[in-house]
Parts: C-alpha cells; sequence; structure tokens
C-alpha cells in the first residue's frame, strides 16, 4: 500500500513549522541587542543542523549495518529507515551553508567594545592563531583549507552511497534476484569502514574544535553514539506512526520489540561513552583537560547532569521489560522524551564553547528546534510516499514476515 | 490409580506446532513439549506463561550492586582510606567515579551467573542430575507433546488417541506418570 501524507499531518506539520518561526523571530528581535547575539544564532544553526542530520546519518549507518550483516528482521523496516536516511540531503545543505558562511566570517569570531564576545570556530581567525601556539600547533588539521577538504569528502561520501543504496533499494523492486543483494552487502561493508574513520573524525572538525584548546579521543564514538541512538527513537517513532495510521500490517509486535531492544542498547551505549570520557579525565585531573567539564559542571550543571540523567536512566528503567518495548504508548513517549535528551546533548557540545557561560534556552532555541524538526518531519515522510513502504524482491523479505522473537 | 499420561513423538517441530495448534483448537490441554531447540511460537499455542527469568535476573542484578556499594564503602573509605592520585578517600558519594566500572562489573556478574544457576536449578539439568524427559531423542531429533488425561477430563483415552493420531505424529503411548527421581 503506497503511503500518503494525510491533510491532517500536513496541517500538524505546517503548524509546528509556524509556530517554531514565528518563536525563532520573537525570540530574535527579544535578544538582538545582546551581545552575544550573532554567536547565539549560529549556535543554534549549527545544533538543529548538526542534530537532524546526524539522525539521518545514524539512519543511513544503520541501513549499511543491516546490508552488511545480512540482517533479515530489518527488511519490513527497511524503508522507514531509507526515509529517514534521506534527510541526509537536506541536512548536508543545511550544514554546507552554514560552514561557508561561518568560514567566511573567520570562524564567527564577534567582538563588542573591543573584547572578544564569542566565536563559533576561533581556529578559523588568523589574528587568533598568531597569538595561540596551542592552535597553530594543530595546524594543519585545524586550517580553513583542511577543514573544507574533508568536509566536501565526508558530504559527498554519505550523498553517494545514500543515493547508492536508495537506487538499488529501488530496483530491486523491480528486478529481483540476489544480485543487487550482494551488491548491497558488499557497499555496505565498505560504508561502514569510511564512516567509522569518517563519524570521529567529521566530529573533531565540526564540534570538537570549538573547543579548540581541548581533545577527546574518545568524543567521535560519543557523538556516534548519541547520533545512533536517535536514529533508532525516530525510525521507531515513524513506524509506530505509519502503524498507527494502518499501514504496513505485517509490520508486528516483534519488530517493534526489536527496534525498542536498539534504543535500550545504544541508550546504554551512549552512557557508556559519555560516562568512559568523563571518568578519564576526572581521575587524571589535568587542568587543560578536566577544564571542559569544570566549566559545564559551573555553569550548566542542572541542565549537564539532566541531560545525562534523562538519557541513560529512563531509556534504562522504562524500556527494561518486554512489556514496555510492546507497547506503543509507552514507547512514544520514551522516545519524544530521548529525541529532547539527545538534543540536549548537542546542545551542550556546542554551547558552552561557543557562547561561554551565557547560553540559555529560550525561544530562539525552541523554536528553530521546532522549525527544523518540522522540515525534517515532512521531507522523511515525503520519501516514504514515493516508494511502496515493504520492499518487494528482497531476499529475506518472506523470513522478516515471520520474524518471530 | 497412578496419573496417566500420553506422549505423541513428532520429527519435525513444524509439525509439532500445527498439530498443537490443531489439538488446542480441539479442547485439548497439553501440558508440555520437550524439543532439542527452542521451538518458536509454541509457548502460547500450549499456553505457557512467559519466564520469570528476567525479573531474577533483575534481581540478582540489583543484589550485585548493593553489595558493590556495601563493599566500597566499607573497604575504600571506611576501613582503609586509601589515597589514589588524589581523589576524595572520605566520601563515597565524591568518590564514586572511580567505583563505577566495578560496580557495573558485580551487577553483570551476580546477573549473568546468578541467572545461570537458577535456570538450571530450576530446570533440575543442573550438570550431573538425572534426566526427566520422556523419550532420549528429545535432545536429538524428536519432539515430543505430553498430554496428561487428568488435565482432559473432557475426553476419554480412546477419544485423545484418535485425535492425536491426526496429527502426523510418528509414534505415540500412553503410560502411568512417574516423576524421575
Amino acid at each position: 500500500m503506497e503511503f500518503q501524507i494525510s491533510d491532517k499531518a500536513k496541517k500538524v506539520i505546517f503548524g509546528t513549522i509556524g509556530v517554531g518561526l514565528v518563536a525563532f523571530i520573537i525570540g530574535a528581535i527579544m535578544d538582538s541587542g545582546s551581545e552575544q547575539f550573532t554567536t547565539r544564532l549560529f549556535s543554534n544553526f549549527l545544533i538543529d543542523g548538526f542534530f537532524f542530520f546526524a539522525i539521518a546519518l545514524g539512519a543511513l549507518f544503520f541501513l549499511a549495518l543491516q546490508y552488511a550483516t545480512e540482517t533479515a528482521w530489518s527488511v519490513m523496516i527497511k524503508r522507514i529507515v531509507e526515509g529517514v536516511a534521506s534527510y541526509v540531503i537536506v541536512g548536508i545543505g543545511v550544514l554546507a551553508v552554514l560552514f561557508l558562511v561561518i568560514t567566511l566570517m573567520d570562524g564567527a569570531y564577534t567582538e563588542s567594545h573591543g573584547h572578544h564576545v564569542g566565536h563559533i570556530y576561533a581556529w578559523m581567525d588568523s589574528e587568533i592563531v598568531e597569538h595561540d601556539a596551542l592552535i597553530a600547533g594543530k595546524a594543519p588539521f585545524l586550517t580553513k583549507w583542511f577543514f573544507w577538504m574533508v568536509t566536501i569528502i565526508y558530504f559527498a561520501t554519505y550523498f553517494l552511497f545514500y543515493r547508492g543504496f536508495r537506487k538499488r533499494s529501488l530496483q530491486e523492486d523491480i528486478e529481483g534476484g540476489t544480485k543487487i543483494h550482494m551488491k548491497n552487502y558488499a557497499k555496505g561493508a565498505l560504508f561502514l569502514v569510511l564512516f567509522g574513520y569518517f563519524s570521529s573524525t567529521s566530529s573533531w572538525h565540526w564540534i570538537m574544535s570549538i573547543d579548540a584548546h581541548w581533545f577527546s579521543t574518545l568524543f567521535g564514538w560519543y557523538v556516534f553514539g548519541g547520533m545512533w541512538c536517535t536514529a533508532m527513537t525516530t525510525i521507531m517513532l515513524v513506524a509506530l506512526y505509519l502503524k498507527k495510521k494502518g499501514y504496513l500490517e505485517k509490520l508486528s509486535d516483534h519488530h517493534i520489540h526489536d527496534i525498542g531492544k536498539w534504543i535500550f542498547a545504544t541508550s546504554f551505549l551512549w552512557s557508556y561513552l559519555f560516562f568512559s570520557q568523563f571518568m578519564l579525565y576526572w581521575y587524571a585531573d589535568i587542568p587543560e583537560e578536566v577544564i571542559y567539564y569544570h566549566f559545564r559542571f559551573e555553569h550548566y550543571k542542572v541542565i549537564y547532569w539532566g541531560m545525562f540523567m534523562i538519557n541513560f536512566i529512563i531509556p534504562m528503567v522504562i524500556l527494561m521489560s518486554r512489556e514496555a518495548k510492546r507497547n506503543a504508548g509507552i514507547l512514544a513517549v520514551v522516545c519524544l522524551i530521548i529525541i529532547i535528551g539527545h538534543w540536549t546533548d548537542v546542545y551542550m557540545l556546542i554551547t558552552p564553547g561557543t557562547m561561554g557561560e551565557f547560553g540559555n534556552i529560550g525561544l530562539i532555541e525552541i523554536g528553530l528546534f521546532l522549525t527544523f524538526a518540522g522540515i525534517f518531519t515532512f521531507f522523511v515522510l515525503n520519501t516514504l510516499t514515493k516508494a511502496p513502504l515493504v520492499p518487494k524482491n528482497h531476499p529475506y523479505l518472506d523470513e522478516s514476515k515471520h520474524h518471530e522473537i | 490409580m497412578a496419573e496417566r499420561v500420553i506422549y505423541a513423538t513428532y520429527d519435525d517441530d513444524h509439525v509439532l506446532l500445527d498439530g498443537a495448534k490443531k489439538l488446542v483448537a480441539d479442547g485439548v490441554h497439553i501440558t508440555d513439549v520437550f524439543s532439542p531447540f527452542p521451538i518458536h511460537g509454541i509457548d502460547p499455542v500450549i499456553g505457557v506463561k512467559h519466564t520469570r527469568l528476567g525479573i531474577v535476573a533483575f534481581l540478582l542484578g540489583l543484589f550485585g550492586l548493593t553489595l558493590a556499594i556495601i563493599g566500597f564503602r566499607y573497604f575504600m573509605i571506611h576501613d582503609w582510606p586509601m589515597n589514589i592520585g588524589g581523589k576524595p578517600n572520605f566520601s563515597l558519594l565524591e568518590n564514586y567515579p572511580s567505583f563505577v566500572p566495578v560496580s557495573f562489573e558485580l551487577t553483570v556478574l551476580f546477573a549473568a551467573h546468578g541467572m545461570s544457576i537458577i535456570y538450571l536449578l530450576r530446570n533440575k539439568t543442573l550438570p550431573g542430575m538425572p534426566a526427566d524427559n520422556p523419550h532420549p531423542r528429545t535432545t536429538d531429533d524428536r519432539f515430543v507433546m505430553e498430554i496428561r488425561l487428568s488435565d482432559n477430563a473432557g475426553f476419554s483415552s480412546e477419544e485423545l488417541h484418535q485425535k492425536i493420531k491426526g496429527t502426523d505424529i510418528i509414534e505415540i503411548e500412553e503410560k502411568d506418570y512417574v516423576v524421575i527421581k
């Protein structure tokens, strides 16, 4: 059965975008007098641009993982995963424009009355680097040309792999056979290898370099853990929505249960990586390393620990039981909480580095989040309308239909 | 008179599953099924309750965690505070990050080992315990259905035999029910 976006869904989506935009504009007008205004705008576009791009990227990774491991159960949700992953196209566009503007503004470094009030990438400003031996020592990694060279490679890789997977998936519907399946298998494995490197190095460049003096070798995994968890949560929300609307009647409780297990497991993965990173710095207590956490505890104590507790405790306690992983109501609530929790995580990755102690969550943050969420949802649902919701000739389709745990 | 029980043997799990569905639809109560590997989907058909092993695992994990915390409190804070890298050794809470890995390990250790041991105990399959299955080949390539006459008071023995024979069995046997050991 072909999926159609209902009029009601369209109204809700466009309403969300409208409310978000209005909130964003009101917030922006109210805040436009403050010294950090420019930095705050850039931070917000980076937070939401990256957060939603990361969801799509996590879905693309999951798709490649299913191909490379030749997983059978997930065939039933394959089109959902593809739909979520399709947002990489928009995400790449948003991030590319944002990075371009930031680069042209020398890292969006802003001054007011002769003193520095904020920046996104301070290392893009040659005047700062001149007086900063630590950043200068990180050249050529932290230079504009290297940043752009690798960023273009990442974007091109993600885009080409997404397009390839999607094209072959639609082709398989028509042709059948196992030739396409084996090709997806090889391409999926290749993507995992590339993604293993790129997910780490891209998060160093795009996010970790905001705190240019600080570094963590685990940072890439940490960002990746959050990305994977949010992607699984989004896939679950779309699956629950489609099921509620009467599509995908072969999508059983067993499939939902399995996605629920992924959410549970990736929440643990993220929490584990959070703690691993934290504990090593806490234990070593080296000033230039521990400053990262010290600053967050000093100025963002409630939101930082609250974010960790929400992302760790809620999925653990609520999703532990088998019944909860099969109950649409409980799942939907937990999923929404996790999405907000992980948005806060990305907020905490970026804001303390860009805004210093002046970061807060107000109309600008909420408004822009709602706007992006609306665009994201519309794009994902729109992709779902373009192909049958169940793949037709996947070799494991029958096995997935009879999946039982 | 001893309790009578019918053992119906199959050589395929799907045949047994289809047979079980048919018999249950006819109103027959199947007491248990013995098989060399788990048969997917048999539990709801014959009305086996969902396992409580998960609850046991949770409680054991909680026990391990509690033991770990009590242990840290006594060893590292109360009895013999040690200065490790200048970390606070006077307060359990402030020093807790360094104890998290061990808390995790003890939780997993107790949950995993405790669950395995309790599983084996509950099934009476600890190493060395006598076998409890009605047919030795249920550990190899046979699937056996156990139907007790006392559970099916509405049917006579002949009626049950008649019904079971309609489900592609390869062997049927009625005997006194004996609890081994």
